[in-house]
């Protein structure tokens, strides 16, 4: 069987890509960028309503869009991408063929078509109902069964993932343990087969409900898991990005793990504590016990924050030990200054692992802390949050990684590379803005998903202080910015596909090679075991660590001063 | 040896760590261990823990036992609808309906005084966004949650809705008072 398939390798990367597999990165990753396209245009549109000075569109159309907006970025764009992810982890990076394709084309099928049919129901304004879907607000059951069809069909990516494993494993394609970074998808994998467990658990209900067979849905047990689905995916999210941090480390500077002991523990850390994510969005809710929420808000005491913490020093550790191995050694800095700024593989990953750490870290850690929550529940704190994780974080890094991919897998040279050289700066950095921004506005108690804050027509309307209009509109603006990233993006990658010079491929042959242990003499990491090998990153972790202390302790003494509540 | 190949050692959980490694675990370890007692550390010394006194309800039934309260303690009306504004003494139960898309109803408290707050929704999930103040609850439908409250400075609040209810959402505000 494996004789008749089809590999070649790419010979830039030296890469060894299975026919069928590449197809389906391919088609994967086309269409999350598709969505990413028609998110990003939302964004623009409701980033623009919630100015108040501009205030687009109509309430309804507000809602709906913003309902379409959450789905196509964070379920649509973030998954098609990460099946193409764990593909290329499995099949290409361990040099094996996919198992079973023609079940993964059914997978994607599934996907395209639930994700479209979610499109239509949303449009149509048949459910507005966010994001969230929570009952009883009432949505369309064919939304409902658009995502569901959707879970399966990534959940069949996910088996397809681990049979390529066997399949590697089994046809021996590979010495010793698989790679830091498929293990990473490993684990991104393990944790979306839980997700979407409870997924179905709570959608299949769910849409019963909508489709008039089931009369009730308590709204406190839909939470609780519904969030096991909504948060669990969010640890898919981290999981993968680490991963694509940790490859293009490796791809950019041939960074080796400074301990692979270390980089896999976290990544199991994030396996042990999934299941208790859900609690996070639950802190204001009535009706969970105090012990339920501490334990589980903190991850069994914040075990899968330390994890990320790691990651957060051995990734930019790594990197620093590659450049000065490579004679970079020059003060705590010079590897940083070395670095390749000019290349988005290299810059979007950085800004992306700054971002997700000093934005989104600090403030998930602050407001999943059992009483701080109530000082932001639900205002735009909580966006601001999220778009510091998915958009800085994920969005960024596989972002980064496409501009990889267009050469090895599309066999492209990317065009326009002046434009690609400033996008992650661009698209980071208005987004890192926004993301502050609309924290400052949440801090001042905005509400989220909200369309006119200063309640023109009701009976007892509130003002809001100036200083929250003023954190809107820089948030409108900066979004807009970010926008604009986000479209060089995608003209880049498309275009790239569409008019970027061809590259050489390679030829398609049945002969396969043994992905080879690389040959070390000793048993160190990095041939200075013991020693302090990247103090650059040291103290960078120790400014991230005061900054994150103060900024905690600041929001105690905040809600210390608020009215009390028992 | 690079992430992307396997690692270059059959048996790499032997690797000695690094010592950049090794002090970074245990300041963050410590840390974690820091922001984990906070939480039980404020419920035996802080002000401020979310209440978890709930019951299960109806909408009916609550409505019911919200209006024996706002019969009991009315003081005047406001606006062209009439809606009541109560002023219970210190220490009372006091029921506030969230529904599409309305609070009810307004309620005058006392600075330093303490009331249980009922909350309940009669529809969709609601959220309690108190103004300036930004104490934030969700408030579902069928539960009743009883959450004690004492106001530490005077002054005209809002109370907004944060959680998406429909097209009326953003007209969903209201005020409290604290005397
Ligand atoms: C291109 C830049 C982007 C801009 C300017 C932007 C802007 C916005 C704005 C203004 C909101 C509404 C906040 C509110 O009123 O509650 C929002 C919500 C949201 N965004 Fe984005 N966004 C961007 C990219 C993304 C990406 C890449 C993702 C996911 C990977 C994402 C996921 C979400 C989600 C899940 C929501 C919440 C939807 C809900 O409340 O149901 N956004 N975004
Ligand atoms: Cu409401
Ligand atoms: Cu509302």
């Amino acid at each position: 069987m494996a004789n008749s398939e089809q590999f070649r390798v790419c010979p830039r990367t030296g890469l060894q890509y299975h026919k069928s597999a590449e197809a389906l990165i391919k088609a994967n990753a086309f269409v999350a960028v598709v969505f990413l396209l028609i998110g990003g245009l939302l964004a623009l549109v409701i980033a623009l309503t919630r100015w108040q000075a501009i205030h687009l569109v109509q309430a309804d159309t507000f809602y709906m869009l913003l309902t379409a907006h959450g789905l196509d970025m964070l379920a649509f764009w973030v998954i098609f991408f990460e099946i193409a992810v764990l593909y290329f982890c499995s099949s290409t990076l361990l040099r094996c063929r996919l198992a079973t394709p023609r079940l993964a084309w059914v997978g994607f099928a599934l996907m395209l078509i639930g994700s479209v049919m979610v499109n239509v129901t949303v449009f149509k304004g048949d459910s507005t109902v966010m994001f969230t879907s929570y009952v009883p607000l009432p949505g369309h059951w064919s939304f409902y069964l658009g995502l569901i069809l959707f879970a399966v069909g990534a959940l069949i990516g996910c088996f397809i993932f681990l049979g390529t494993l066997v399949v590697a494993k089994a046809e021996k394609t590979y010495e010793g343990s698989i790679p830091l970074v498929t293990f990473g998808a490993l684990t991104a994998c393990i944790i979306a087969v839980f997700t979407i467990a409870s997924g179905a658990i709570i959608l299949i209900p769910t849409f019963l409900w909508a489709a008039g067979y089931i009369s009730h849905i308590d709204p406190l047990m839909y939470r609780t898991i519904w969030w096991a689905f909504g948060h669990s995916s969010q640890q898919i999210n981290v999981s993968a990005h680490v991963a694509v941090w940790y490859a293009i480390a490796a791809i950019v500077f041939g960074a080796k793990p400074m301990s692979e002991k270390v980089s896999r523990g976290a990544f199991l850390l994030y396996i042990l504590f999934l299941q208790l994510a859900s609690a996070h969005h639950l802190l204001s809710d009535p009706g969970l016990s105090v012990e339920w929420k501490v334990f589980n808000t903190s991850y069994a005491m914040y075990l899968a924050v330390l994890a990320s913490m790691i990651h957060g020093l051995t990734v930019p550790g790594a990197i620093e030990i590659a450049q000065r191995e490579k004679g970079y050694t020059r003060g705590l800095f010079e590897w940083v200054r070395k670095a390749p700024w000019g290349n988005p593989v290299f810059s979007g990953m950085f800004i992306s692992l700054f971002g997700f750490g000093f934005l989104g870290g600090i403030s998930g850690v602050m407001m999943g802390t059992e009483q701080l929550n109530m000082i932001i529940h639900n205002t735009l704190y909580v966006p601001g949050h999220f778009h510091a994780t998915v958009v800085i974080g994920t969005t960024l890094a596989f972002m980064s990684l496409t501009y990889f991919l267009i050469p090895t897998l599309f066999n492209r040279e990317v065009i326009l590379p002046g434009l690609a050289k400033w996008q992650p700066y661009v698209f980071g950095l208005g987004m890192a803005l926004f993301c502050l921004a609309m924290m400052g506005a949440g801090t001042l108690g905005v509400p989220r998903r909200h369309w006119d804050i200063t309640f023109a027509g009701a009976a007892l309307p509130y003002e809001f202080p100036g200083a929250a209009l003023l954190m809107i509109a820089t948030f409108a603006v900066a979004g807009v910015i970010a926008v604009i990233g986000g479209g060089m993006y995608v003209l880049v990658t498309v275009g790239s596909l569409l008019w970027g010079k061809r590259l050489d491929a390679g030829v398609y042959s049945s002969e396969t090679s043994v992905l080879k242990m690389p040959v070390v003499s000793a048993l160190t990491g990095h041939g200075q075991a013991a020693g302090f090998a990247a103090p650059g990153t040291f103290v960078v972790a120790m400014v991230f660590l005061t900054a994150f202390v103060l900024y905690y302790f600041v929001n105690w003494k905040y809600l210390s001063t608020v009215w009390g509540i028992a | 040896m690079s992430a992307i190949l396997p690692p270059g050692q059959r048996l790499w959980w032997k690797q000695p760590l690094d010592r950049v490694e090794v002090t970074w675990i245990l300041i963050a370890f410590t840390w974690c261990m820091v922001m984990f007692f906070m939480m039980p550390y404020w419920h035996v010394y802080g002000k401020q823990n979310l209440s978890t006194e709930t019951y299960r309800t109806t909408p009916e039934a609550f409505a019911k036992k919200a209006q024996a309260v706002i019969d009991q303690y009315t003081v005047r009306t406001e606006t062209d609808e009439k809606i009541p504004v109560v002023h219970p003494p210190a220490g009372a139960d006091v029921f506030l309906i969230a529904r599409l898309w309305s609070w009810q109803p307004i309620l005058e408290l006392e600075v330093g005084q303490t009331y249980r707050l009922h909350l309940s929704a009669m529809d969709y999930q609601h959220g309690f966004s108190l103004q300036p103040e930004n104490i934030n609850i969700q408030v579902l439908p069928g539960y009743e949650h009883v959450v004690k409250i004492t106001p530490n400075r005077a002054g005209t609040y809002a109370i907004i809705c944060n959680e998406f209810c429909g097209i009326g959402h953003h007209k969903m505000v209201s005020k409290l008072y604290v005397k």
